[in-house]
């Protein structure tokens, strides 16, 4: 399965059982780096496409956490375990190890405390899987040094002022903070909208989306 | 598919057991021979796995959907929920709910007669505990022929029923949807149930529990005590949208002491319609119940009391406005089911109708209740009732034309 068939902007995702499955190219990179038959949390999975799609497609034991009652109610139609939680009140409830794989995609830039969560998911889980909008991305720059503006990400629709409020970063920036945290890098895949980027060559230049699996040293 | 058919007219029905060895209870006493009042919809499957145990709360009872009389109006307490189409879809589940133990509507209570002297026993009732009221739905369940239940669902003291079913009984069961409660009576709901107690025993009709020979009977008592736990299953968000500060009859103030405000005759109303269907002294022994329930007392915390029952399916609901089973409760049991290692769904409904809001909250709760039973006929592999039929066929759809 490859992420060919993509819609331009930040799309809306149909998953059935009847349908071939079409999910966002950064979801599947997030599910290519998941262990068939694992355990799988999702942190943040808003109507559950992902968790869906990794419970079907993957035999993954699938559960979620989400804020919003729209997305709550999405997944408990698709069959979803997933319970209403804020993420910053952090992971206490699950004992360690608990899970393979902690999930946490395009959620990162709204967190208030990211390595608070990053230490949580791989206390939980031994692999966290983390994607996020690059604001390295060459139009990015560009933007910033033409306009002086603030630039607007491929994945992310709202704008700095609009809530939730969100923190800009770069692959490169991401990439010390997991040093600094001590996280060792295991897998990393580069998108430029919904296309893989064949080799890393300047990929915070490249990538509009990176899609990282982390663990602990 | 029709998605607002009712199951009809439907048979009250009974089961006396305990005739020769008597039922023991929590307290040490005993009880024998025991009633259980049951209603149920819907048919069995063959495996007799897709039974489902609706658990009532405070002042409900066994008539959980459809009506008794042809021509009724009033329907079961949960007819939103229960039937073709519904949430507790009767086209593919078999649905069942008994009255409570204590209770006053066909189950052995406080006015039942007491077996060495005929008459009704009174305040000689022994004090009971949810943990009875589940034992007893066991020998129920145990009539039946069904060895596990595919769901026991309930709110407020439904919702403690079904934790009690879920911590003691967890192989009896494959899911538990424990609605707008929570895993111990808090200070605040004893105080709450005294004071409906206190005035019971503070009208003199009451006795001391001996009033079912008298004339009278404690109304006075029983409807300040249902005012009360009115009140508490409104918000106050719910109050200002139903009633604000309007005058019931008149426009201006009396400036006497009548019930003047829409709020006060409403309350007074439901409390005097309380006395005519509902007995003093099983309102005493039911708020006991609640108020005894604890289900860390035993273990020591809420979440060792479900170590044993890890591998089974839960959807915890609480809603955001009610103010009596406050949604913290509900967290609390849902962290306590996620360190066990649970399988849990949960959401706090945005809702103003406060605790009441498991009742009214129709759209929601069918979303959340079918998502949830569709997921766990596909995991346990429930087969469908014979002469299940299909959605949108000509059949079923006669059926439910005969139903309505």
């Amino acid at each position: 399965m490859s992420g060919e068939a993509e819609p331009s902007a930040p799309p809306r995702l149909t998953v059935s059982s009847e349908s071939p499955v079409l999910l966002r190219s950064d979801l599947l990179a997030i599910a290519d780096m998941v262990p068939a038959g694992s355990r799988v949390l999702d942190l943040g999975c808003g109507d559950g496409a992902l968790l869906e799609y990794l419970v079907r497609s993957k035999q993954v034991t699938g559960r979620g956490v989400e804020r919003s009652e729209e997305g709550m109610l999405a997944c408990v139609r698709r069959g979803l375990s997933v319970r209403q939680g804020n993420l910053e009140e952090g992971l206490a409830d699950y004992p360690d190890a608990s899970f393979d794989s902690v999930i946490l995609s395009q959620t990162l830039p709204f967190l208030n405390d990211p390595a608070m969560i990053l230490s949580e998911m791989l206390r939980v889980g031994s692999r966290a899987i983390v994607s996020f909008p690059n604001w390295g991305f060459w139009r990015c720059r560009l933007e910033m040094l033409v306009a002086g503006r603030m630039p607007q990400v491929f994945d992310l629709a709202e704008r700095w002022y609009e809530a939730p409020r969100w923190q800009a970063f770069t692959v490169a920036d991401f990439c010390d903070f997991c040093h600094h945290l001590g996280f060792g890098i295991l897998e990393e895949i580069y998108l430029s909208r919904s296309r893989r980027l064949k080799s890393p060559h300047y990929k915070n230049l490249r990538a509009t989306t990176a899609v990282f699996a982390l663990q602990r040293f | 598919m029709s998605t607002n058919g009712s199951v009809g007219l439907v048979q009250p029905q009974q089961l006396t057991f305990a005739e020769d060895e008597p039922f023991q209870l929590d307290s040490g006493a005993s009880l024998g021979p025991m009633t259980v009042a049951y209603e149920t919809y819907g048919q069995l499957n063959a495996d007799r796995t897709n039974a489902i145990l609706i658990t009532h709360a405070l002042s409900g009872s066994a008539h959980a959907a459809g009506y008794h009389q042809p021509d009724e109006a009033k329907t079961g307490w949960w007819d939103d929920c229960i039937g073709p189409g519904k949430a507790f879809d009767t086209n593919k589940f078999f649905i069942i709910c008994s009255n409570v133990l204590g209770g006053c509507y066909g189950s052995t209570g406080p006015a039942s007669p007491e077996p060495a002297t005929g008459k009704p026993y009174g305040m000689r009732f022994p004090v009971v505990t949810i943990g009875d009221m589940v034992r007893a739905q066991v020998r129920l369940i145990d009539h039946l022929g069904i060895d596990s239940l595919l769901c026991v669902a309930g709110g407020s003291m439904g919702g403690m029923q079904a934790l009690e079913w879920a911590a003691h009984y967890p192989h009896r069961l494959k899911a538990a949807i424990p609605i707008a409660t929570t895993a111990h009576h808090s200070p605040m709901l004893i105080a709450l149930s005294e004071v409906g107690r206190q005035a019971i025993y503070a009208d003199p009709a009451w006795n001391n529990g001996d009033y079912y020979d008298a004339g009278l009977k404690p109304d006075a008592g029983l409807a300040v005590a249902r005012m009360v736990g009115h009140i508490t299953y409104l918000s106050e968000e719910s109050m200002q949208q139903k009633f604000g500060r309007r005058l019931q009859d008149q426009v201006r103030y009396g400036y006497e002491f009548r019930s003047e405000f829409q709020v006060e005759s409403y309350l007074k109303y439901k409390g005097h319609n309380f006395t005519r269907r509902f007995d003093a002294n099983s309102y005493l022994y039911v708020t006991k119940a609640m108020d005894y329930f604890d289900l860390s007392a035993e273990t020591g915390s809420v979440a060792a009391a479900f170590a044993n029952s890890a591998d089974l399916h839960y959807l915890v609901l609480s809603f955001t406005s009610d103010w009596l089973y406050p949604s913290y409760h509900s967290k609390e049991l849902v962290s306590a089911l996620t360190a066990a290692g649970a399988d849990v769904t949960y959401l706090d409904v945005q809702s103003s109708w406060g605790h009441d809001a498991f009742l009214l909250e129709v759209e929601t709760m069918t979303k959340l209740l079918s998502g949830f039973l569709e997921r766990l006929v596909q995991s346990e592999r429930v087969a469908l009732p014979p002469g299940f039929p299909p959605a949108g066929s000509p059949k079923e759809q006669t059926k439910t034309e005969a139903a309505a």
